[in-house]
């Protein structure tokens, strides 16, 4: 399998497994994720694509029955053993989920919330980054004027871009989206797949997706996984019009899944 | 009706008709005795309601008097065992929800709040009595707080677990997704989601013990007058109507009326209150 890259890796993988209790999720997985391009996983239900998303935040840690071995190397250290708060590796990769998750406040506070965690900004400069996020997030326009309304008002493609504006204020340098689009009509899926090919000029985005067509469209590299195995991964056009594995070219072709 | 795929339909029609007529003969029955209890209470209360019933001591019999000193002593009291109960009953929810909610120890909190939930207050009572009135030899107002929290507690360490188990597990890992701290995702986003429902919980217990007799009856006992202390006895609606009820003079028992007007109409406010507060949205 050829998993080199033309761009330098963000976040490089080695034979990762990954259990839940007992049952064995993600077997031996080596992939890179290239800096600042769009990296999608697809492939059916349960065969681990969002279990190695959560690895790379360290999102299963919450969990105390979940365990992951192996090597996730970010900045030169293995994240699973780095010796730093997980809060600022997390302020480094930011996540963004499957349902929209506004918080129980104002969409000005949303956005606020997590900047406050980490900087020490005055009031104007707090002002300017609120609307720099929403502008971000394709959203400054619609909520302008209602900034200090509740998030859960919103629409719920407004309350996911709201989310992705929530990450991103934080300035991380790694967006992870969990199916960002799968609770979402098709008018507010096409903005946000818009927004996705805008922020790989500043981010890495790794995308989990159900729908192969989206993987095809706003991704620069596909993985295609399937119970727990990473079975093929390079980048999209290859693996949509080339595929390399026959289990591959029978999945996205629909013979299967 | 010959047709062979509705042959059942008129009975289940029949079933339908009764069931409906059942449920409203048991709503009837339950909404009578509520109503009569809030007429009987309406009436009779409103009758010995006076400017005299806020502003004066409780009097002896056949003399003219309020129910000031009971007003202020139960205010107080339920007041202060709202403070005192309160966030020793958040806290330990939150502990149970979020920190270690499968622990031995959880387990066994658990199930001695259930029993303290269920445990009838006069067994509160005596045993705030024996704890504290028997020890410093007499009746007081603090004896009254204290049974009354113990009561407050249950209700709230309930209210607020199950408040804090509704709140979406995704919300809880959107907040660490962006590096928060846990004691900051338990105070800003979770706590906050669940407001509504840990203060209708408050309130509900508020209510509850603005109306117990029975744990004031041997901590707080009663006073005839303005109890300026909270170390002595101390007069309470609930246990002013007890005695004031039971007695044979006329005057005593326009009051107790009036104390029980006052004692509804402040529960009624309180649980309209907190279907107010569920009500509203963030």
């Amino acid at each position: 399998m050829d998993t080199a890259l033309q761009t330098q890796a963000k976040i490089k993988v080695q034979d990762l497994n990954f259990y839940y209790g007992k049952f064995h999720a993600l077997k031996n997985i080596n992939l890179e994720i290239p800096e600042k391009q769009v990296t999608a996983f697809i492939g059916p239900s349960g065969c681990g694509k969002s279990t190695l998303l959560r690895v790379f935040n360290r999102m299963f840690e919450l969990y105390p029955e979940q365990r992951a071995e192996g090597l996730v190397e970010f900045e030169g250290e293995n994240l699973l053993q780095s010796k730093r708060d997980v809060a600022l590796i997390r302020a480094k990769i930011g996540m963004v989920f499957q349902k929209p998750t506004p918080f129980p406040m104002s969409i000005y506070d949303n956005i606020a919330f997590g900047v406050k965690l980490f900087e020490n900004l005055s009031k104007s400069d707090m002002e300017d980054r609120v609307e720099w996020a929403l502008r971000k997030a394709a959203l400054w326009n619609e909520v302008k004027d209602k900034l200090q309304q509740s998030g859960s008002g919103l629409s719920g493609g407004q309350q996911q871009r709201l989310c992705i504006a929530r990450g991103v204020a934080i300035k991380p340098e790694v967006l992870l989206l969990d199916e960002p689009c799968s609770a979402l009509d098709p008018i507010s899926t096409a903005k946000i797949e818009e927004l996705i090919t805008e922020l790989k000029q500043d981010y890495t985005v790794v995308i989990v997706t159900h729908n192969m067509q989206q993987a095809a469209r706003c991704s620069d590299y596909t993985a295609y996984m399937y119970l727990g195995d990473l079975v093929e991964f390079g980048p999209t056009e290859q693996l949509f019009f080339k595929p390399q594995r026959k289990e591959t070219e029978d999945y996205i072709t629909g013979r299967f899944g | 009706m010959s047709d062979p795929r509705l042959v059942k339909f008129k009975s289940r029609q029949r079933v339908n008709q009764i069931a409906i007529a059942l449920s409203m003969v048991a709503m009837a029955f339950g909404l009578v005795w509520l109503i009569w209890i809030l007429w009987e209470t309406l009436w009779r209360g409103v009758g010995g309601l006076q400017l005299s019933v806020l502003t004066q001591m409780t009097p002896a019999p056949n003399e003219e008097g309020g129910l000031a000193n009971a007003i202020y002593g139960s205010f107080l009291m339920v007041m202060l065992a709202t403070f005192v109960g309160t966030p020793i009953g958040i806290l330990a929810g939150i502990y149970l929800c979020e920190y270690s909610p499968r622990s031995l120890l959880s387990s066994i909190t658990r199930f001695v709040n259930d029993i303290l939930l269920s445990a009838p207050s006069i067994v509160i009572g005596l045993f705030v009595y024996t704890l504290i009135v028997a020890r410093y030899k007499s009746f007081s107002g603090w004896a009254g707080v204290v049974a009354l929290a113990l009561i407050v507690v249950p209700v709230v360490i309930r209210t607020t677990e199950n408040m804090l188990q509704l709140v979406p597990a995704g919300l809880r890992e959107a907040a660490y997704a962006l590096g928060t701290p846990k004691w900051k995702v338990i105070t800003s986003i979770t706590l906050r989601a669940a407001r509504a429902g840990v203060v209708t919980g408050v309130l509900l217990a508020v209510a509850r013990i603005s109306g117990e007799t029975a744990p004031l009856l041997f901590t707080a006992l009663s006073n005839q007058f303005w109890a300026s202390s909270l170390s002595g006895p101390m007069a309470s609606l609930p246990v002013t109507i007890f005695k004031f009820a039971m007695s044979p003079y006329e005057n005593w028992q326009q009051l107790a009326w009036a104390g029980v007007f006052l004692i509804t109409l402040a529960v009624l406010g309180l649980n309209i209150l907190a279907r107010v507060v569920t009500r509203q949205k963030v």
